[in-house]
């Protein structure tokens, strides 16, 4: 027979065998409908760069209407909503500092008599600009509302506020107050950047083994389950702890992040969070059958974990349902405590709730990669 | 004391029975021959065995611990070398020696390592990459790792596939000399000169065991009989046989034809006619191994299918 260039017949086979191939990879065919499914909910529903309802701490000292109606005036705006009245700064400062609140409203205690003095009053509203682009829709409706809302409590035209001056908003951009974005992405980097190398290194720990055939001996060697994980995760602390010193020396040299909490805290949260890394990683390669299905599971945690962790978008900014998806990420929970301690100065009991939700996950992975491993090969 | 001492060992995977009541015992010291065609549960059994896989029925002993219940201690005192090559060919040869040694914590591991690499005649290629060696030196370089910690049972699974003759001589002098220090091996095979070299022959087929004893035993205990037929145009005369009765086996022989049939009589009647036919000569010949294994695996039903 003559041989052709081409033939449609041996195109045919070979893609014949191609879609059989894809079928029979049954975690390839899910990535391929899962992921682009995956964005397009993520993306067009979860994702909102203007977020609303952000939960905010009231200083006040009295409860006058003037205080009432400025309340009720940012609240109106749907960007507030007081969850916190506090008698002291103090208070407010904590609150902010753990990341309960994103804005301090302080109301000074002269402030209705000076209102009624007709004096220029003043009121201070502090926001938490680690994320700069939390703050700014917030912080640009502030003046032109709480003066609206102060003119028609008090029953005057605009033109007569405008003359006495009006209502004085003292805005201040709390931990970075140039708004830089890289305040808020460069210590995220680090949590983003760990986890990408942990879980991937780890993710294939097993699968490697098993697809070399190198698994039947170890498994007939007497090395116990334990021995066996913790042999295949310790080394990637290593090089996380490598990992963790280059981007923090970069942080500061390079992008002139400022560090203002404590050091050995952060090196404690970071330790917990990578212990879990590798675990999950670890986790991934009892469930996946050859290497590159590893990397399929591993991507396909990954980008959730990255869209709603509140890396890349605010947190708040997203629908509740999409908060309590993203609260199952550890990512999520050191990148809390990350800007916390780097940003804000936090200390220890600010950061304790989200360290220890860290440290749960390290007891979920470990329990589940222990039950999922076999010491035979049923 | 036996060095397996199994009974009704079952072993399934989703709905096919792979192991079918497998019981074995074998002595200590004893070179035992485990055989039957490609996916007939050698391997599952041999994992059994080690403690790689959990029988789901089934009891027995393996040098006196539980089959069930002390997999851990088994693993202790078995050497087992896998079908495929399964060192770390990133590795060179003398880490991938001290990586065993550590993990049956041989102390000191340098002195466990250096001698095996000495034992091998491998001490001037100890740098060399696990993964660049041939065929027969990989084998080498597995039996080695495994005897190191100087197990009381061997198991073998078709330890010297793709391994040439001369390799395969020396593996099985090898095989000789540890048995008679006292080791016990269970080896699997293809090869019938290699299943001759055995004390005794297991033969499985589909799960279930067939035909046990030494290699005279169960030539005899098949009983079977063979003719060897000369003469001119063997191969019309092969086709032509095959279907006339007594005849179960027609298998040429370079310039001779094997006759095998489990009866005798009806076989001998048959070729006896076809002795009268001018040039061709009919003789009694003996039944090998291979014989008897060709009938077993005739006679077994496939479950595969």
């Amino acid at each position: 027979m003559k041989q052709r260039f081409f033939s449609l017949g041996r195109l045919a086979a070979l893609l014949l065998k191609e879609f059989i191939q894809m079928r029979r990879d049954r975690i390839t065919f899910g990535m391929m409908l899962g992921v682009p499914l995956m964005q397009l909910v993520l993306f067009g529903y979860a994702i909102n760069s203007d977020p609303k309802y952000l939960p905010a701490a009231l200083v006040t000292t009295s409860q006058d209407h003037y205080t009432r109606a400025m309340v009720s005036a940012l609240e109106l705006t749907d960007y507030y909503r007081f969850n916190h009245v506090v008698g002291s700064a103090a208070e407010a400062e904590a609150l902010m500092a753990s990341g309960a609140v994103a804005f301090i409203v302080t109301i000074p205690a002269d402030f209705s008599r000076k209102v009624d003095r007709g004096e220029k009053a003043q009121i201070l509203i502090e926001a938490d600009a680690t994320d700069p682009s939390v703050a700014s829709g917030a912080i640009s409706t502030l003046g032109t509302v709480a003066n609206q809302a102060l003119t028609r409590e008090r029953g005057i035209t605009p033109a007569e506020a405008e003359a006495e001056g009006g209502l004085d908003v003292v805005v201040h951009r709390r931990y970075n107050p140039e708004g830089l974005s890289q305040y808020n992405i460069v210590p995220g980097l680090l949590g983003v950047i760990l986890q990408m190398t942990m879980v991937m290194m780890t993710s294939i720990a097993l699968t490697r083994e098993r697809e070399r055939g190198t698994m039947e001996n170890l498994l007939a060697m007497p090395a116990s389950p334990l021995e066996i994980m913790l042999g295949k995760i310790l080394p990637y602390f290593v090089i996380g702890a490598v990992q963790v010193a280059v981007v923090l020396t970069t942080a500061g040299l390079l992008f002139g992040i400022p560090f203002v909490g404590d050091m050995s805290l952060l090196l404690f949260a970071v330790f917990i969070f990578v212990m879990a890394l590798v675990l999950l990683g670890y986790t991934i390669s009892t469930i996946a059958k050859t290497q590159m299905q590893a990397m399929q599971l591993t991507f396909f945690f990954f980008l959730p974990s990255i869209l709603l962790s509140g890396f890349m978008f605010p947190f708040r900014g997203m629908p509740q349902w999409a908060q309590w998806l993203g609260e199952i990420f550890p990512l999520t929970h050191f990148l809390r405590v990350i800007r916390a301690v780097m940003l804000k100065g936090a200390d220890l009991p600010a950061v304790a709730f989200e360290t220890g939700i860290l440290a749960l996950f390290i007891l979920i992975y470990a329990a589940i990669a222990l039950m999922r491993f076999r010491r035979t090969l049923d | 004391m036996h060095a397996i001492d199994v009974h009704d060992l079952v072993k399934s995977f989703g709905d096919k029975t792979v192991v079918d009541h497998v019981s074995m015992t074998v002595d200590t010291g004893e070179i035992v021959g485990f055989l039957g065609p490609n996916g007939s549960g050698k391997t599952t059994t041999i994992r059994l065995m080690c403690g790689l896989l959990t029988a789901d029925e089934g009891h027995g002993q393996v040098l006196g611990y539980d089959l069930i219940t002390e997999q851990l201690k088994i693993k202790r005192e078995v050497g087992y070398m896998t079908q495929r090559f399964s060192f770390y060919e990133d590795l060179t040869i003398a880490e991938n020696l001290a990586f065993v040694a550590r993990l049956y914590q041989l102390r000191p591991a340098k002195e466990h390592v250096d001698r095996t690499l000495e034992d091998l005649g491998l001490t001037t290629r100890r740098n060399q990459l696990a993964g660049t060696l041939s065929g027969g030196w990989k084998q080498r370089l597995a039996l080695a790792a495994c005897i190191m910690h100087k197990p009381r049972l061997l198991l073998l699974d078709e330890p010297t596939a793709g391994v040439d003759p001369k390799a395969r001589r020396d593996f099985w002098d090898e095989i000789h000399r540890l048995a008679a220090d006292g080791l016990t091996v269970l080896v699997s095979t293809h090869y019938m000169d290699e299943a001759e070299r055995c004390h005794r022959i297991s033969y499985i087929s589909y799960g279930k065991m067939l035909a046990g004893g030494t290699v005279a035993e169960v030539v005899r205990d098949a009983g079977l009989t063979t003719f060897v037929i000369e003469g001119p145009d063997l191969d019309r005369l092969a086709r032509e046989i095959e279907r006339l009765p007594g005849v179960e086996q027609v298998a040429p022989f370079g310039a001779t034809l094997h006759v095998v049939g489990s009866d005798g009589q009806a076989l001998g009647t048959t070729l006896e006619e076809i002795g009268r036919r001018p040039g061709v000569t009919v003789a009694h010949g003996e039944t090998s191994l291979e014989d008897v294994f060709i009938q077993f695996m005739g006679d077994a039903t496939d479950n595969m299918s």
